[in-house]
């Protein structure tokens, strides 16, 4: 057996989950288990309590509306993946999925789980940043809302207390016309990226883009905006020009080495990433075409 | 311990674990169903792969106290019970989808994931399915025939030609 020993509990609501939380010492929280598991496995971390959150079925929903959407942390990403509603509205949920592990671990993998692990190469919480979206975390004292930026604390590191379920994610959806790019490079398909990037832009009917959100994953200790780069293609057309210069932009970012390679090299992933979210966010070869 | 009981390809089981024991050792080690297989243990080679209420699962990566009611399909159920292959089974043999066999029950049980929902897939559509099965001998081409050969579907590739 590969797991430290600990105690194991499956409590049937949101509160007894908290409560054995904030009673018991060195207690974690079980959700999918596609990081936690392995960790187990590998002795990394050494809980003496597993709170398995498995049980609470109201935390697996998905609700849509034109003003918000709601995501359940317990929703297991391939659930999101599929959604019809959500693809809908807000279709890079779908391209980023695709990318995130493999079917066997979309299938158990949740979208609460991904946002509290952090991983910065993760793709959830690279939307979440993307589209603003506020994580709801419910503990003692009750609920709060946390704006994405300010849940991404620092590298994998949620901003939560140990005694703080992430309940749920929610967020506006853009305007319908939207467009949207996902692109990442892995070294093998569903493998941790070693950079990727999300656009997601709105233009009016004479193509110009009014607003424009472009985050980076993979290449700092956590998911980041470019907000230098969405600076820069608001109030244009998306001409080459303009995406030169945001791609250009890049590095304003925070860029660090690792076994993948250098940050000139991570740097120059990321660009082509960037380039490619642009270029499928800008419909023609580079610029927009007639509506 | 915990007293675990599920149901494996159509038959009850049951035994006591502990919390930590993972669902691949309770399937190995306590139940002695050994057909399904342990690589890496930490979820990347999808050896362990086993089918939790219809979903295929990495059994390393779950615990059997978190299968407790749960059906169960391994590689195990595959064959009828006189031995005779599954179609998919036998398209294996016939195309040398294996060699070793190490990641073999994984590969069968993620493609019949995929064929529940698929019954033709594409090339494309096969490779996505087993991209998180790792194989060190085969080079995966003759287990994508397989699949092509068992779904009466076409090879883009050099060696259906
Ligand atoms: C082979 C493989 C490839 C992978 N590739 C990718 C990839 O490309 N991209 C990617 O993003 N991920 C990838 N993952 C990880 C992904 O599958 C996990 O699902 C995710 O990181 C964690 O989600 P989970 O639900 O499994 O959470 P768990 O593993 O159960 O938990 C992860 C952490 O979050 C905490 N936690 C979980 N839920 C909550 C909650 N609601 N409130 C508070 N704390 C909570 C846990 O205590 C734990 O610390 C991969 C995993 C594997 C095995
Ligand atoms: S043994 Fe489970 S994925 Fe490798
Ligand atoms: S046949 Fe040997 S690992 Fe696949």
């Amino acid at each position: 057996m590969k797991p430290p020993p600990f105690e194991y509990f499956c409590p049937a609501t949101l509160d007894e989950a908290i409560g054995l939380l904030s009673e018991r010492e060195n207690a974690k929280v079980l959700a999918g288990g596609q990081s936690l598991m392995a960790m187990l496995n590998l002795r990394y971390v050494f809980p003496d309590v597993l709170v398995d959150i498995n049980n609470l079925h109201d935390l697996a929903s998905i609700d849509v509306t034109a003003e918000r959407i709601r995501i359940g942390a317990m929703t297991r990403q391939r659930k999101i993946e599929v959604d019809a509603a959500l693809f809908a509205r807000a279709p890079i949920f779908r391209s980023a999925l695709k990318l995130v592990g493999h079917r066997q671990t979309r299938n158990r993998g949740t979208i609460g789980g991904s946002l509290c692990h952090l991983d910065p190469a993760s793709e959830l919480p690279l939307l979440a940043l993307l589209l603003d979206a506020v994580v709801e975390a419910a503990g003692p004292s009750g609920r709060r809302r946390i704006p994405a930026r300010d849940f991404i604390a620092g590298f994998m590191m949620p901003g939560i207390a140990a005694d703080e379920i992430v309940t749920a994610i929610e967020f506006s959806p853009w305007a319908d016309t939207h467009t949207f790019g996902f692109n990442e490079f892995a070294r093998r398909h569903g493998d941790f990226a070693i950079a990727s990037s999300a656009v997601h832009i709105e233009r009016d009917s004479s193509l110009v883009i009014q607003r424009a959100a472009i985050a980076i994953g993979g290449i700092g200790s956590v998911p980041q905006r470019h907000f230098a780069g969405e600076k820069l293609l608001v109030g244009t057309s998306g001409d080459a020009g303009a995406i030169a210069a945001v791609v250009e932009a890049c590095d304003q970012l925070e860029v660090i080495g690792d076994f993948h390679g250098g940050p000139e090299y991570r740097l120059s992933v990321a660009r082509t990433m960037l380039r490619r979210s642009l270029h499928s966010a800008l419909p023609g070869p580079n610029r927009p075409v007639a509506a | 311990m915990h007293e675990i009981e599920m149901l494996i390809n159509g038959r009850s089981y049951s035994g006591l674990a502990e919390a930590r024991m993972t669902l691949a050792d309770f399937l190995r080690h306590s139940l002695g169903l050994t057909g399904t297989h342990l690589g890496c243990e930490h979820g990347v080679c999808g050896a362990c792969t086993v089918l939790v209420d219809g979903a295929s699962v990495r059994s390393c990566l779950m615990l059997a106290v978190q299968a407790k009611g749960a059906i169960v399909e391994t590689v195990e159920g595959l064959a009828a019970t006189d031995g005779k292959l599954s179609p998919l089974q036998q398209a294996f043999q016939d195309t040398h989808g294996l060699q070793c066999g190490y990641c073999t029950p994984g590969m069968l049980m993620t493609i019949v994931e995929l064929l529940r929902e698929n019954a033709q897939p594409s090339e494309a559509q096969i490779r996505d399915a087993i991209s998180g099965n790792i194989c060190r001998c085969t080079g995966y081409q003759s287990i994508v025939e397989a699949v092509l050969l068992a779904t009466g579907g076409k090879s883009a590739g050099r060696m259906s030609e």
